[in-house]
């Protein structure tokens, strides 16, 4: 027993002394580098000319990599589907949910009735604004999610509309394609921002096309988080 | 330049702790809301390190969304605990 554990100890402080090794070399040998590399130099100089952007990283996750973001929302709606299906399988028999739930507290309950306008609305906020200030659409959508699973934490009976969200998933999802179709068609490429008016730089309205694919992302990441947790929420294991 | 290299001690410091306090206490409620601050620091790492964006999202989705769903599936076990007797 003893020596039993004692060589599990030392297997684990071996690997933990493997990986510190692995760490230490990637530390070891990083220099700073002294100027942006070519693609940085470019990004930094271009990126407020072409594409009217104030935030870079959004103009290159929406514009100069929007087929990379396109891919991560289908992988993110490629799970959600999957939890559902997955979960879908054990869902509770009609009007059984909603009895046995422990009350959750006047606490939460209150701050929650609070609270959750302002989530919701720095959640938009957020989406909206990520061409202009740090943040976007992914981010938007989580803290709309996180709103959601806040008001199933305060009342556990409450069931939202699953058609709505299906519904707001699946038409933000095909106008998100379908902007990038109009940008091989009107301007340079597949999701070419450049469909709308560049705008004044700065403004809430600008960047062509960035705004509403954030947007849409924004509502579709918060669709997707949150149709995942109600398919938690309606499974029951008994 | 030291101000900036000791905060960044600090906060990678503190997230070590709470690491440890996650994975050691036996408390589960201490343990989820101590994850969710390796987060907070991790996001707070973030910004010294001049990235917003990312920053934001493991704010966002590490110490927000992740604490409310361990909250969450939590509160479904304990409610099913008991109402089995």
């Amino acid at each position: 027993m003893n020596t039993r554990f004692s060589i599990r100890h030392a297997a684990v402080l071996g690997l933990l002394a493997l990986l510190g090794l692995a760490f230490w070399t990637l530390l070891a040998g990083y220099t700073p580098d002294a100027e942006l590399n070519r693609t940085a130099a470019y990004y930094a100089e271009n990126t407020a000319r072409e594409t009217g952007a104030q935030n870079i990283v959004t103009a290159i996750i929406v514009t100069y990599r929007g087929l990379d973001t396109l891919g991560e929302v289908t992988v993110l709606f490629l799970t959600a589907a999957i939890v559902a299906l997955v979960l879908g399988q054990s869902k509770a028999p009609r009007g059984g949910t909603g009895s046995g739930f422990l009350p959750s507290g006047e606490l939460l309950t209150t701050g929650t009735r609070m609270l959750l306008p302002i989530i919701l609305l720095f959640g938009a906020y957020v989406a909206l604004n990520g061409h202009l200030t740090p943040g976007g659409g992914f981010q938007g959508g989580a803290i709309l999610a996180s709103g959601m699973l806040l008001m199933l934490l305060a009342d556990p009976a409450r069931r939202f509309g699953h058609r709505l969200i299906a519904r707001v998933e699946s038409v933000s999802g095909l106008a998100y394609v379908a902007i990038g179709v109009l940008g091989v068609a009107l301007a340079g490429g597949f999701l070419d921002n450049r469909i709308l008016p560049l705008g004044e730089f700065g403004a809430i309205l600008s960047a062509g096309a960035i705004p509403l694919i954030y947007a849409l992302v924004g509502l579709k990441v918060g669709a997707e988080f949150s149709s995942m947790l109600e398919s938690l929420e309606e499974t029951e294991d008994s | 330049m030291t101000l900036a290299l000791l905060a960044t001690s600090g906060f990678a410091a503190a997230m070590l702790i709470a690491a440890l306090v996650a994975v050691v206490t036996r408390n589960t409620a201490v343990a989820v809301l101590s994850a969710g601050l390796v987060s907070l620091f991790a996001s707070v790492l973030f910004l010294f390190l001049a990235a917003p964006d990312v920053a934001m999202t493991e704010a966002a989705i590490g110490s927000g969304l992740t604490t409310f769903l361990f909250f969450f599936v939590l509160g479904r076990i304990r409610r099913e605990g008991s109402d089995e007797h």
